[in-house]
């Protein structure tokens, strides 16, 4: 057993494990972290989009050394069928400015920068390292954890539970339940490399210019799931979600749905003759604010993914998982800071302060969207992008039919489709889930 | 209809890099005579396909090209099909980029 005593101990080093090590060393806490991968970085897979605001708050000149891709300047949302996509894209020069709002990253480089900077400030990183449960007392107090390593008790004060979406060690301890399949999207992903010319031609893009396609419809095969196509310096990122229920209910195969995204039509050229350099697949959370886990204890607290705090609607969950970890830093050294001990009841000043951010507010406004996404999959991922095809093409194609019966045979469609009641019920009920 | 290239999931794998802990799986599927529907979803679901079913159908699992991402764990760990850990420290796959 490790005889030292930490103020602290945080699991894992993602985007919210590092986010607490960071503020909770920089506030003069004695932090211990530790991180199951080679290095901080080596186990995290994400898209990814850096949101730049959530950052500045932990590292204010993190522009000036994190290794960053393409600062967004376009978003492009698809909406796909089998040979067609119906686009709405975003440019602006605004997003040309001094201090970006988005960038496109690469996490396992990211991360290690990160890292970096949570030793800096006074943190113990352990790597390699998995922590396999957490040390309770016996009236159930989490008074620190065991690891792989031989010997591996280590005690703390408080134990920051950033462990990710799988959020194993709570679940072992009976903190949390397990994510079941219809809370969960499995997500494939590989990095295509390409010359920065080549992506800077084919996307429109000047220097370190950045863009992001979203596209949902047929390429999820009916399944609630989303594509993505993220423009990094020297490589695209592209991958696709979908509900791991969906996936057990189908029986389609994650990799056959990447392969069937990347031969569409609108999506081959932008890949051609790339380079793959690595396949990863990660699990996102889904459930929004139902799906939201008890979220401190006695001697403990969870952040991030582990938590499930992430904006489905938005595809924001790193932002989330930053500023969970950030904010139940504050609160532990709050609690320090009058010497009062680590119980349920001081911890949920956590829970308070994290009610009053972005985070829980944002996936209250969203709290309804899951269940209608999940439950109406069909329509909204393969019927309407179907429908809206067809009637782009039919509101296009110029073949002598007066334009009077064209409008109506795309009417037609939507209502032999959907019928009156399916179409008001749908729009009033995407109208009541969004507000 | 055009007919589906079949996709190779070990060419997929073969980009990434691993170490592997030898002679110690970090996922193992309970021993079994017929597959529950939850297990046997796990020919498909998983993203590396490390399930596979043996001549005498069962599911058996290689966790060597595994990506540690969790599916299984979430489909088939609530029916006792499989127990399932994160790998030793240091070892499974190790992302360059993530």
């Amino acid at each position: 057993m490790i005889e030292e005593k930490f103020d602290a101990i945080v699991v894992g080093a993602g985007m919210a494990g590092n986010a607490a090590a960071l503020t909770l060393a920089q506030r003069g806490l004695k932090v211990l972290q530790l991180e199951r991968g080679e290095y901080s970085g080596s186990k995290n897979v994400q898209g990814a989009i850096l949101y730049a605001d959530m950052l500045e708050k932990l590292i204010p000149d993190f522009r000036e050394d994190a290794p960053l891709e393409r600062h967004l300047v376009e978003q492009r949302f698809w909406m796909m069928d089998d040979r067609s996509h119906t686009g709405l894209h975003y440019r602006s020069d605004d997003f040309n400015e001094e201090k970006p709002n988005r960038y496109t990253i690469i996490r396992a480089q990211f991360d290690k920068w990160f890292s970096q900077k949570v030793r800096e400030a006074g943190a113990t990183v352990l790597c390699e390292t998995t922590v396999t449960e957490l040390a309770q007392d016996a009236y159930g107090k989490v008074i620190g954890v065991r690891t792989d390593r031989a010997d591996g008790e280590i005690h703390a004060d408080v134990v920051v539970l950033a462990e990710g979406v799988n959020g194993l060690l709570g679940t072992r301890a009976g903190l949390r339940k397990r994510p079941t399949p219809d809370k969960v999207a499995l997500a494939v992903k590989e990095m295509h490399f390409l010359p920065r010319e080549t992506i800077e031609a084919r996307f429109n893009l000047k220097g370190d210019e950045g863009m992001v396609i979203e596209a949902a419809g047929t390429i999820s095969r009916g399944m609630t799931g989303m594509g993505f196509i993220y423009a990094n310096k020297e490589c695209i990122s592209l991958g696709i979600g979908c509900l791991v229920a969906d996936f057990q209910r189908t029986g389609e195969t994650p990799y056959g749905l990447l392969d069937r995204f990347k031969r569409h039509p609108s999506v081959a050229p932008l890949i051609e003759g790339s380079e793959v350099k690595e396949y990863a697949a990660h699990l996102i959370p889904e459930g929004g604010f139902k799906a939201i886990p008890q979220l401190y204890g006695e001697g403990w607290v969870v952040v991030g993914d582990a938590a499930q705090l992430n904006n489905a609607i938005h595809r924001e969950g790193s932002n989330l998982a930053m500023t969970s970890g950030r904010i139940a830093a504050e609160a532990i050294f709050q609690v320090k800071s009058r010497k009062d001990p680590m119980t349920a009841e001081n911890l949920s000043l956590y829970k308070t302060m994290l009610d009053q951010s972005f985070v829980i507010k944002d996936l209250k406004k969203y709290k309804d969207m899951p269940a209608l996404m999940h439950t109406q999959s069909q329509n909204f991922f393969l019927t309407y992008p179907e429908l809206v095809s067809k009637a782009m093409q039919n509101f296009l194609r110029v073949d002598g039919t007066p334009k009077v019966e064209k409008e109506k045979t795309t009417f037609k469609s939507f209502i032999k489709a959907r019928s009156w009641s399916g179409l008001f019920g749908d729009a009033f009920r995407l109208a009541r889930a969004w507000r | 209809m055009s007919i589906e290239p079949s996709v190779r999931v070990e060419d997929k794998l073969f980009y990434n890099r691993y170490l592997v802990d030898a002679g110690r799986a970090h996922i193992k599927v309970r021993p079994h005579t017929t597959p529950s529907p939850e297990l046997l979803s796990m020919l498909k679901a998983c993203p590396a396909r490390c399930y596979e079913l043996n001549d005498k159908g069962q599911v058996e699992i290689t966790v060597d090209g595994c990506i540690e991402c969790g599916t299984c764990r979430v489909i088939c760990e609530g029916s006792g099909d499989i127990e399932w850990s994160y790998p030793r420290g240091g070892y499974g796959v190790l992302f360059k980029f993530g």
